[in-house]
């Protein structure tokens, strides 16, 4: 509760917000090389995409 | 109706919001580790037979990385108790209070779902297979079951550790042959005396943790008997890939000199005692010394030529 007593939940510190967006950009990051990934492997097998061999 | 009753006191403990930063996350995959793994794996993939794309081989390396640093984030959710107590690991993420154990659990399981199934959906399963086996290897049956019960931990551990060229020979050729198998057992015969000589300086460590590393459940001079024997296995099984014609006489030269210089140091080991153990420190940095040259040694003398030519294809 803040002083007009309104429930403000858990309120982060500077560090803590720091820390979560770095956190997140991380993930972002990931998720993009991942998506980049699949396309250019996607490219390099074309059909051969969905053949699986042992 | 509710299942949670009005007035209820909410007595559990709500977590602190994280403060754990990207490199807090890095250093749970044991980056160290990870690069032996990647070298090794990057060796069994470059001595292989057979033909794979630039693309293909850097997907399957990515995998065989991530999914190492995977089973080393899942072994630090669970050896967070004893990292705690030992002084090379107690700065770790979760025993520094900088990572949760639940946060390590869902990165390592995380990443180690993805690691094997995009390894499997893009390069081949049995290389996946591989992988999934080689995590669990290392997660279950080492980290769990045998690092705390056996003085043999480190020896059936350490195929953890051996497996990665497998993996890269399979990523290639999705097929298995005695070649990789030959490496496997270098890196699995090389693991006794690597870590048993870092075990004996950092005794005091282990049984302060209550680890049953085998200095301290049998004894030092057992333990520089058993350095000096697995010595011996290991330094012919260096030379097995000339003498069985997968490698070239620069590789002959060159594992035969560095094997002579772990038996020296073998040697050495065996003869010291404690309080010294600087034969024993110097047998621990010559032996990351020693594999990193026959393995590369061996990409450079046998599958250098054909990855350029692969590459260049």
């Amino acid at each position: 509760m803040n002083e007009q007593g309104e429930d403000t939940g858990i309120v982060l510190t500077e560090a803590q917000k720091r820390a979560r967006r770095s956190r997140s950009i991380a993930i972002a990051v990931s998720l993009v090389a991942l998506v980049v990934l699949f396309y250019v492997m996607t490219l390099v097998k074309g059909p051969m995409m969905l053949v699986r061999p042992l | 109706m509710s299942l949670i009753s009005e007035g209820a006191e909410f007595n559990g403990t709500i977590a602190e919001p994280s403060l754990a930063t990207v490199g807090d996350y890095l250093a749970l995959l044991k980056p160290r580790v990870m690069s032996l793994v990647v070298f090794t794996a990057l060796v069994g993939l470059a001595v292989a037979p057979g033909s794979i794309h630039p693309v293909t081989a850097f997907t399957a390396l990515l995998c065989i990385t991530v999914g190492a640093g995977a089973s080393g984030a899942l072994n630090m959710w669970f050896d967070a108790d004893i990292d705690r107590l030992m002084t090379r690991t107690a700065r770790r993420p979760i025993p520094g209070g900088r990572v949760q154990p639940g946060e390590a659990l869902a990165f390592g399981l995380t990443l180690s779902a993805f690691s094997v199934v995009v390894l499997g959906l893009l390069v081949n399963i049995l290389s996946a297979a591989l992988l999934a086996f080689t995590i669990f290897f290392y997660v279950v049956v080492y980290t769990m079951w045998l690092k705390r019960s056996t003085p043999q931990n480190i020896v059936i551990g350490g195929a953890a550790g051996a497996f990665p060229p497998m993996i890269g020979w399979a990523a290639v050729t999705g097929s298995m042959a005695f070649e990789p198998i030959l490496l496997f057992l270098i890196i699995f015969f090389w693991t006794p005396p690597h870590f048993w000589a870092l075990a004996i300086y950092r005794m005091e460590d282990f049984k302060r943790a209550g680890v049953p590393m085998l200095p301290v459940v049998k004894g030092e001079a057992t333990t520089r008997l058993q350095i000096l024997l697995y010595t011996l296995l290991l330094v012919p099984l260096g030379i097995a890939p000339y003498l069985l014609g997968y490698a070239g006489l620069l590789y002959a030269v060159v594992s035969v000199v560095t094997g002579l210089g772990m038996l020296i140091l073998a040697v050495q080991v065996y003869r010291e005692r404690l309080p010294s153990d600087q034969a024993c420190r110097h047998l621990f940095a010559f032996s990351i010394l020693y594999l990193f040259l026959l393995f590369a040694v061996l990409m450079v003398d046998r599958g250098w030529g054909g990855l350029i030519a692969r590459l260049a294809a």
